[in-house]
């Protein structure tokens, strides 16, 4: 059966993290992933988590101020992050990024809302929320994918 | 020797001039235009940087060369802010620097920003009054780093935040406070007279006990959003002067925290290296109450400290053309197929943005 999202509610930053992760697992090269949720949901977090799992081993850092980290994992990594970013004084770097985007990695775009409609229609969605201080609710979208192992995989684990 | 020094990493459109006498540096002109587009999109808009870059840099320049009286014949060397930074707006400065160098056949040097920022205050206490070994904190809307100098252009990273830099939370706090651009001025500005420690805001430690040196804000961040959540900010407190009071408080606990972990934080680093002379540079460095912090804590530990004063701790084409300047006179230059190199990680132990030869060049000459 394949299911079109996914909800989890992690309890810990190291959930955040380990899901993440797991979530990397079903990435594919020229994937993009879009994350939403606002200031101190764990954007920054899921991101790291899932850069380990692909094979990056250096830092993870916000790229508010630079808008994009580029990292080496076992696939190019590309991290956007468009808090700082406007949509329209910022087309100059819609196309080039564009471009980065249907590349032979993978794009994560931090604030992904803030890009508007145009986003290549095949990505993934994460939207983040605060569930408590420490919880996170985080939600996994792409319309026509399969989730169904993700989804058991990560019921296993919260099961042992 | 006479430097054209450029400066284009994020916000700012810098030039500056510097005449090298060997034993002490002139700076002759140091132009920095703020482009105060941004204040009224309440953060760096980045296209709108770089596209601002394209129109001001020209004008900057010429006026630069002007006012140190310094004609463009007359230069020995340009150098460049390389990186890291916002990609488009490095790239603007960084070909210019490449094509005046290529034209008027002068060696081009790529400046990594963090090091300029750490030459700054070379500028003001001369270079025979601060000497490495030191130790620097490099604190700003993009950086929170700790360095150590062992000498000037060889340095290496002790820590580094391992998530948002201390000026980034700076900016996203003040502006889930409702305050202006820049974040860190209206917020400092914000926390006068409010108690730090109304609000127990958290600190990242990250293992200080037993030496480690990185750095977190993005906890902190959160914190202050949960908390304003809460407390149903921005509708309470509804009365003005509560809200006022409030405003100040959580100012002043925020900047507490942050002041807190970055002094232990260079502390820490100055005991773990025995290196007893500490720099701060970078735009929150100018913050006051870290700069009282910081110098209260030195005097009690005998330390030197060496702050830069606020007008240089912002970005400026001066620094960069005095951190040139160590590397230009052990005959080191980059080439010109200079690159932009926007994340730090990505300098990966050499620190002249110099080309692939270059690079193994020098370490070969370790």
């Amino acid at each position: 059966m394949s299911r079109a999202e996914l909800t989890i509610v992690t309890r810990a930053e190291e959930e955040t993290l380990h899901l993440a992760a797991r979530f990397a697992e079903a990435l594919r090269a020229g994937d993009i992933v879009a994350l939403c949720g606002e200031l101190g949901t764990g954007k920054t977090r899921f991101v790291a988590g899932a850069a380990r799992a692909l094979g990056y081993r250096g830092r993870v850092r916000s790229p508010s101020f630079t808008l994009l980290n580029i990292y080496r994992g076992r696939l190019p990594l590309y991290h956007f992050d468009l808090y700082r970013w406007d949509p329209e004084s910022g087309a100059g770097e819609r196309e080039e990024w564009l471009e980065l985007m249907e590349d032979e990695g993978i794009s994560f775009i931090e604030w992904a809302q803030r890009w508007g409609a145009d986003l290549p229609p095949r990505h993934w969605r994460i939207e983040l929320r605060h569930a408590g201080a420490q919880e996170r609710e985080i939600r996994i979208r792409q319309t026509g994918m399969r989730l169904g192992p993700l989804h058991a995989a990560w019921r296993d684990e919260r099961r042992r | 020797m006479r430097v054209l020094a450029l400066e284009t990493s994020c916000d700012d459109t810098c030039a500056a001039v510097l005449h090298d006498h060997g034993e002490r540096v002139a700076l002759l002109s140091d132009l920095v235009s703020s482009q105060s587009i941004h204040a009224e999109f309440e953060g760096v808009v980045p296209e709108l940087a770089s596209r601002e870059h394209l129109r001001l840099l020209g004008p900057i320049l010429r006026r630069a060369l002007e006012v140190a009286g310094v004609g463009l014949r007359e230069l020995d060397a340009v150098a460049v802010t390389s990186g890291p930074g916002l990609i488009g707006s490095l790239l603007v400065g960084v070909s210019l620097a490449k094509a005046l160098a290529y034209a008027l056949e002068l060696p081009v040097i790529g400046i990594n920003h963090l090091e300029a920022h750490l030459a700054a205050p070379l500028l003001e206490t001369g270079e025979a009054a601060l000497a490495p070994p030191l130790v620097g904190l490099v604190a700003s809307g993009g950086h929170t780093e700790l360095v150590e100098v062992r000498e000037w252009g060889r340095w290496t990273l002790l820590g580094a935040t391992r998530d948002d830099a201390a000026g980034e939370a700076f900016d996203k706090v003040a502006k889930l406070l409702g305050l202006g651009f820049p974040g860190g001025p209206a917020l400092a500005r914000a926390a006068a007279g409010g108690d730090p420690r109304a609000h127990a805001f958290p600190r990242a430690w990250l293992g200080i006990e037993r030496g480690g040196l990185d750095l977190s804000f993005s906890g902190l961040k959160t914190a202050v959003k949960l908390f304003l959540d809460d407390v149903g900010w921005p509708e309470a407190p509804a009365d003005p002067a509560a809200r006022k009071r409030f405003l100040a408080d959580v100012a002043a606990s925020f900047q507490a925290a942050v002041v807190d972990v970055l002094a232990a934080k260079l502390w820490k680093a100055a005991e773990r290296t025995e290196i007893r002379t500490l720099l701060a540079a970078g735009g929150v460095a100018a913050n006051q109450a870290l700069r009282r912090t910081l110098s209260l804590g030195a005097a009690e530990r005998g330390l030197r400290l060496v702050l830069p004063s606020p007008k240089l701790c912002g970005d400026n084409a001066a620094m960069v053309g005095m951190a040139a300047i160590h590397h230009l006179r052990r005959g080191e230059r980059s080439g010109y197929d200079l690159a932009a190199i926007p994340n730090l990680d990505d300098w990966d132990g050499h620190y002249v943005a110099a080309t692939a030869e270059g690079a193994a060049g020098r370490r070969a000459k370790g």
